[in-house]
């Protein structure tokens, strides 16, 4: 798979609603990987593993919408979580490109889930400890409902790196492959600055890096899956820039609102 | 459902004046999902207030939900809103809150009696503190049917948000465990 990231011009304006910013990030990263979760309902491999698939889904929409309506609210313009997700295109999706990549396998997914869990429930235990009210709340509500996801995408890791030949190289080839787009989850910039001054939104992304590394090291090892090192990691969706993946996704997400605005059932 | 109300047809009901009023109607407002218990008993209520002004009564609700992802809390409070027409408010609003989050520890010892008679196995003590445990240490949950504790975990997932499926080895059944949460 090849992910060709579109080169954009730096950045030169300022950021206009950092806080804005900030939590179109956090609900992007969940409603772009709860659609791509969601594309499993129907195709699981076993029934369960299809129900929990789509529960996950649910979770992560669920929790989109929490954070995008702050956003929405937070913005002022009267765009509600339903406005930010379908009416926006991928130029202004926020999701870090590990989200948006197409499901592959079962591996695959799984692997992409645990990657993301691990950091998700680190994330939210920060967050709960947040300055501000409503996004800690959110946070601690996320918190008890990543635990489960994570405790699910860890426990699948261990059974296929630890299983038949053909499903240990599948997720290693999906480790190898995903890897590169983990740095992008905890990278560090000027919103998350502004955030911090501005309400007390304090993130120390090195401390959960090292814990995450600690984690997803611990799980892949009993796996007896590798970890691979010195990778050159991808990024570009926190500024806009995506994968070709994101607007075919969105194409399909968004094309019954856009094609029947204000529509309502 | 049909909520027509007017000042021609008063409420069969007390009229609401207080909380208690308001608690006690949204006792006759069952889970969708899990219709023995109601939505006071799942713990979901936070508050609940009452305002008077002439021939206005003004409810409001204030409810916290109980999955981010649950698709049952829209109708919850849709039934929310009908129960309280019906009992002659004239305006209901809803208000959702996340803090602090919602716990099956909010469940009561007679609502859990009523989930395991329908079939479900009752949630255990919700997970203190401990921000990660990748393995699920906990003791087997009794089986709602024979009692038995012989049971296994077949999936965390299952029919809606809160369940997790289990089967019993000593009757054979599965059965649907109201998740400890």
């Amino acid at each position: 798979m090849t992910a060709a990231v579109t080169v954009a011009a730096p950045r030169t304006t300022p950021i206009e609603n950092p806080l804005f910013e900030y939590l179109v990030r956090l609900g992007d990263d969940r409603l772009v990987l709860g659609h791509r979760v969601s594309e499993w309902c129907g195709h699981g491999p076993i029934l369960e593993e299809d129900i929990a698939l789509s529960n996950i889904a649910l979770d992560l929409v669920g929790h989109s919408a929490s954070l995008l309506k702050l956003a929405g609210e937070v913005e002022g313009k009267g765009r509600d979580e339903d406005a930010l997700a379908y009416f926006r295109d991928g130029t202004a999706y926020r999701n870090a490109l590990l989200v948006e990549l197409p499901n592959g396998d079962f591996g695959f997914t799984i692997v992409r889930q645990f990657l993301f869990d691990a950091y998700s429930v680190l994330l939210w235990d920060a967050l709960a400890q947040c300055k501000h009210e409503t996004l800690a709340a959110i946070a601690a509500k996320c918190l008890k409902e990543d635990k489960y996801h994570l405790r699910h995408s860890s426990s699948w890791v261990e059974r296929l790196g630890d299983g038949t030949a053909e499903s240990h190289t599948r997720v290693q080839t999906s480790l190898d492959e995903l890897f590169r787009y983990t740095g992008e989850l905890f990278e560090h910039d000027a919103v998350d600055d502004a955030v911090a001054v501005s309400h007390g939104i304090v993130v120390d992304h090195d401390a959960i890096q090292s814990r995450w590394h600690a984690m997803v090291s611990d799980v892949v090892s009993r796996a007896t899956l590798t970890l691979p090192s010195n990778v050159a990691m991808r990024r570009g969706g926190r500024t806009g820039r995506h994968t070709e993946a994101l607007g075919h996704m969105l194409a399909e997400m968004q094309i019954v609102a856009r094609s029947h605005p204000g529509a309502t059932w | 459902m049909v909520n027509t109300v007017t000042s021609q047809s008063p409420p069969a009901q007390q009229p609401l004046t207080s909380r208690d009023d308001v608690m006690t109607v949204l006792t006759t407002v069952m889970d969708p999902e899990v219709p023995v218990i109601s939505v006071v008993d799942l713990g979901i209520i936070r508050d609940a207030s009452v305002s008077r002004d002439g021939a206005q009564v003004r409810v409001r609700v204030v409810v916290t939900p109980t999955y981010s992802g649950c698709p049952a809390m829209r109708e919850i409070e849709a039934d929310i809103r009908s129960a309280l027409l019906a009992a002659g408010a004239t305006d209901v609003a809803v208000d959702t809150v996340y803090a602090p989050a919602w716990t099956t520890d909010w469940i009561g010892p007679e609502a859990r009696e009523k989930l395991r008679a329908y079939g479900i196995a009752p949630p255990g003590r919700a997970e203190q503190g401990g921000l990660i445990t990748l393995t699920r240490r906990r003791d087997p949950v009794a089986c709602p049917f024979c009692g038995s504790s012989d049971t296994r975990l077949q999936s965390e997932f299952g029919s809606t948000a809160c369940k997790a499926i289990h089967v019993c080895n000593s009757c054979r059944q599965p059965f649907d465990e109201f998740k400890a949460f």
